[in-house]
């Protein structure tokens, strides 16, 4: 399979989706909504994208960017999936029944950005205090007294 | 030839003559009581610096070599190290048992030190039940350390604790019936008559391949009952921290870690006692020359060389093997070594019975 | 913070909130078998394990954020510090980032010495990790073994690198000094005397019965479950799953020296296990191939005193000692990244964790604990 292949099939099975083939991989735009049903597809249509091996998150300080970087153990042609989410309330599907791996990357995000993901199982602090307050990898958090500003 | 029987006999005759009988006994018992206390410190110095010095061969390392001559003096320091540490109890143990547990655990130890014979004719108690009498008291030292676990008030020590007291119980069915294989060999639970019985030769090469089983099923089942390396699960540093000491700082955790080299030496010397002849110098059957050679080397040199060989054997274990799981501990106990050494007591009786031993 | 007495006793009490029958241990995060400040909440049933929860960031020091200030030349050598047993390879896969970015066409020579550098680093921290997981089994002697090969190796390192563990080599556009005159005899001098010390490994540790009853059939991880946790590496591989990075997206010159992915289908610990030892044997054939031919040349290509990557985003990924490490930076185009994420190989392969470990004893945890071979700071970044 190749990256045009990919993206032929993205289209047929998500016609809104928007492409970014700028970088090495292919991007692809999904809204937020779409995504859990988008997910499902990706992981057991015939792309099989079984192996979700990075998830994070970007804050453009107008909007949230959550990243998802997949591929397939058969095909091995990674996929990026980008979701924009409200900076004010960030609210996106869990996809830890999907891909296990992300029930501990979606904590990680949840904690440091404070994007919740819905109907995570165990949506908990897992780094960070219980009494922290903040999102530290936001561009707008500020710590007076451990940040280093250069 | 110095003889420390001589010397024994010398001083009773000399206490009888000068005093009236009681105070005689009194003041035997004082000096079996100074002798057996200062046994112990010195054991447990020997041992551990023993134990590290062994540990260091096998690792490739050189081991204590700054306090004294080749680090001779090191554990004495880190006695004094351990005395001057304060004694912590946590805040919600129960302090009685908390503070007991320690000396129930050495008194256990000081007490089987009684019947064995440390040369000919130096022994604290003949008595006439010696084997019984160790194993019996032996089983008590979980006790100590049921009790140690139970009133840390801390998990790690309450599942160590646990552990350790299914193993020793385990262990100890072994471990007695290995025993019973020589009781039945010799016919006599008195750890002198025993010693006698190996006069012209030790029962591991007198009573063919059983005997044989038998001491090595007696070293795993000791191995385990003193809880070292692999069946230390009691104290499984990598998984309980300390197991059921955890919590114990200072002289108390001296005490447990004194009574585990204690209770080591005290094991090899009943398995160097049962079957490797005590004292007893090597014999071989009736080669008079050789025989006479080999009297001349001292009863006590040949008890203490036979009880560091096995000694050393039990440390060479530690540092080879990785720890056994609590299951399969039990499993290699009640599955293997149990049956096997029942059976092999069987076959031990039919030689006695008929006489084939040598 | 616990300023009463009452309170810390009361927490001991009745820090058993589970069910009826529960236990609850917290392992770590100071603890023997940890190897570092991983804090596990165990919840048991008499020696059995109900569920493990890890709580992680003992030592999160938020080196994504930390880099968000640094220059592109700058923010390498705080990576050294995530996984701080495969340092050559956190430096890798951040240079490789930038020059992708900048598009720097690294000199031969500066690859070859790269890929040696990087296996060593495994020999390196997969011997550390064979002693460290004898030890979590109860058996101290094989970390010395472990410790005495992984000296020469660290004394190499310091040679050309100027330092032991936590190197700093690799610079964007190759590496940061050119090897030490002796470095290549000495490497040929470590094959020569790692070669007959292996073996010494399986006779001590890999062909003891004890040893293989713990691990055979413990901490079972099926193919399915280790891609579904994203877990990589020696862990996965252990699974049967393919993911080798230097085989199937190879970097540098790995994909001109011959070498064979390591695979065993158990995925049990003992899988694992043999991954690492089998991995170590695959190093030594690379060095061996690469350590005569390192090209004459430049070990650093022309670069910019100034570097600036274009705006877009660069993902990288490298396979370290523990498993795939994945660099992304997301660049606006100016002298320090925007965001930058490091994708932890230890950080989903604990996740497996809880999993492998349900239904196990403790003795067991330990032993997965040690298969898995974490590296707290890599986690927790």
């Amino acid at each position: 399979m190749t990256k045009d292949e990919l993206k032929e099939s993205i289209i047929i099975a998500l016609p809104t989706a928007v492409f970014d083939e700028t970088g090495e991989w292919l991007n692809v735009q999904v809204e937020a909504t779409e995504w859990k049903a988008m997910a499902q597809w990706l992981r057991n249509s015939m792309l099989q994208m079984d192996y979700l091996f990075c998830l994070t998150c970007i804050d453009w300080k107008t909007h949230l960017t959550v990243v998802y970087h997949l591929t397939s153990t058969s095909h091995r042609i990674p996929i990026v999936i980008k979701i924009k989410l409200d900076r004010q309330q960030p609210q996106v599907e869990t996809v830890s029944d999907i891909w296990r791996t992300a029930e501990f990357h979606e904590r990680e995000v949840f904690e440091l950005f404070g994007v919740q993901f819905l109907h995570h199982p165990d949506l908990r602090r897992l780094i960070l205090t219980d009494d922290f307050e903040g999102f530290p990898l936001r561009k707008d958090f500020e710590d007076p007294v451990n940040m280093v500003k250069l | 030839m110095f003889s420390l029987e001589g010397i024994t006999k010398s001083l009773q005759d000399w206490l009888y003559l000068n005093f009236n009988p009681t105070w005689a006994l009194v003041i035997e018992c004082l000096i079996v009581i100074v002798l057996a206390i200062a046994l112990f410190a010195f054991l447990g110095l020997v041992l551990v610096l023993m134990e590290r010095k062994v540990a260091a061969h096998m690792q490739i390392r050189l081991g204590p070599n700054r306090v004294g001559p080749k680090g001779m003096f090191q554990t004495a320091a880190d006695t004094l190290k351990l005395i001057m540490k304060e004694g912590l109890t946590p805040d919600g143990a129960d302090k009685f048992l908390f503070n007991l547990a320690p000396f129930v655990v050495m008194i256990v130890a000081m007490l089987i030190l009684a019947p064995i014979a440390f040369a000919k004719g130096f022994q604290i108690w003949d008595i006439n039940i010696g084997v019984l009498y160790v194993s019996a008291i032996s089983s008590l030292s979980v006790i100590g350390i049921l009790m140690a676990g139970w009133a840390s008030n801390n998990k790690y020590s309450l599942l160590g604790a646990m552990r350790s007291g299914a193993q020793i119980v385990s262990y100890e069915l072994s471990a007695g019936i290995s025993i019973l294989c020589i009781v039945v060999l010799s016919g006599s639970l008195s750890i002198n008559e025993i010693i006698a019985s190996q006069q012209n030769g030790w029962w591991l090469f007198k009573g063919h391949i059983p005997v044989i089983i038998a001491f090595v099923i007696f070293m795993i089942a000791v191995t385990a009952e003193t809880n070292r390396a692999p069946f230390d699960l009691a104290e499984a540093e990598s998984e309980l921290t300390a197991g059921f000491h955890t919590e114990y700082s200072g002289m108390k955790f001296a005490l447990f870690f004194l009574a585990e080299y204690i209770n080591i030496f005290i094991v090899c010397a009943i398995g160097a006692t049962l079957f490797l002849g005590g004292w007893m110098p090597f014999h071989i059957g009736n080669w008079q020359d050789f025989n006479h050679i080999m009297d001349y080397i001292p009863s006590s040199i040949w008890f203490f060389g036979k009880t560091f060989f096995l000694i050393f054997l039990i440390m060479w274990f530690r540092w080879t093997f990785p720890r056994l799981r609590v299951d399969q501990l039990l499993n290699l106990e009640w599955k293997y070594l149990l049956p096997i050494s029942l059976f092999n007591l069987l076959l031990v009786t039919v030689i006695a019975i008929f006489g084939w031993h040598f | 913070m616990y300023t009463e007495t009452q309170i810390i006793k009361d927490t001991t009490q009745f820090s058993s909130n589970g069910h009826e029958g529960e236990l609850v241990i917290n392992v770590g995060p100071q603890h023997p078998a940890t190897h570092g400040v991983l804090h596990l909440v165990i919840t048991l049933n008499g020696e059995t394990i109900k569920k493990v929860e890890p709580h992680l960031g003992y030592i999160h020091r938020s080196i994504e954020k930390m880099c968000e200030s640094l220059t592109y030349r700058q923010f390498i050598y705080v990576t050294s510090r995530m996984d701080y047993l495969s340092a050559h390879m956190n430096n890798h896969a951040c240079a490789m980032t930038v020059e992708k970015g900048l598009q720097i066409e690294v000199p031969p020579r500066a690859q070859y010495i790269r890929v040696i550098m990087d296996e060593l680093t495994r020999i390196a921290s997969h011997e550390l990790w064979w002693g460290a997981m004898a030890m979590d089994l109860g058996a101290f002697t094989p970390f010395f073994y472990a410790f005495r090969e992984r000296e020469t190796i660290n004394d190499i390192m310091e040679e050309t690198c100027g330092a032991r563990l936590t190197m700093n080599y690799m610079v964007p556009g190759g590496v940061m000094a050119d090897i030490h005159p002796l470095f290549q005899q000495k490497v040929k001098d470590f094959i020569k005397l790692f070669k007959s010390k292996i073996d010494e490994y399986d006779e001590l540790v890999t062909g003891n019965i004890i040893f293989q009853n713990r691990m055979k059939g413990v901490g079972l991880l099926s193919k399915e479950d280790a891609i579904s946790y994203g877990c990589s590496g020696p862990v996965a591989r252990g699974s049967g799953v393919s993911c080798d990075i230097r085989k199937l997206y190879p970097y540098e010159v790995y994909d001109k020296v011959a070498f064979d992915e390591v695979l065993e289908n158990e995925g049990d610990s003992f899988a694992r296990y043999m991954v690492r030892v089998r991995e170590m044997h695959q190093s030594i054939r690379i060095i061996e191939q690469l350590i005569d031919n390192i090209p004459e040349g430049d070990f650093q290509a022309k670069t910019k005193a100034v570097l600036k990557l274009p705006k877009g985003e660069f993902y990288t990924r490298v396979e370290t000692a523990r498993g795939e490490l994945g660099v992304y930076i997301v660049s606006e185009g100016g002298t320090t990244p925007y965001r930058i994420k490091f994708r932890s190989p230890g950080f989903s392969n604990l996740s497996a964790l809880d999993h492998m470990a349900r239904g196990s004893k403790i003795g067991d945890l330990m032993a997965m604990m040690g298969t898995l071979d974490l590296v707290i700071p890599d986690i927790d970044r």
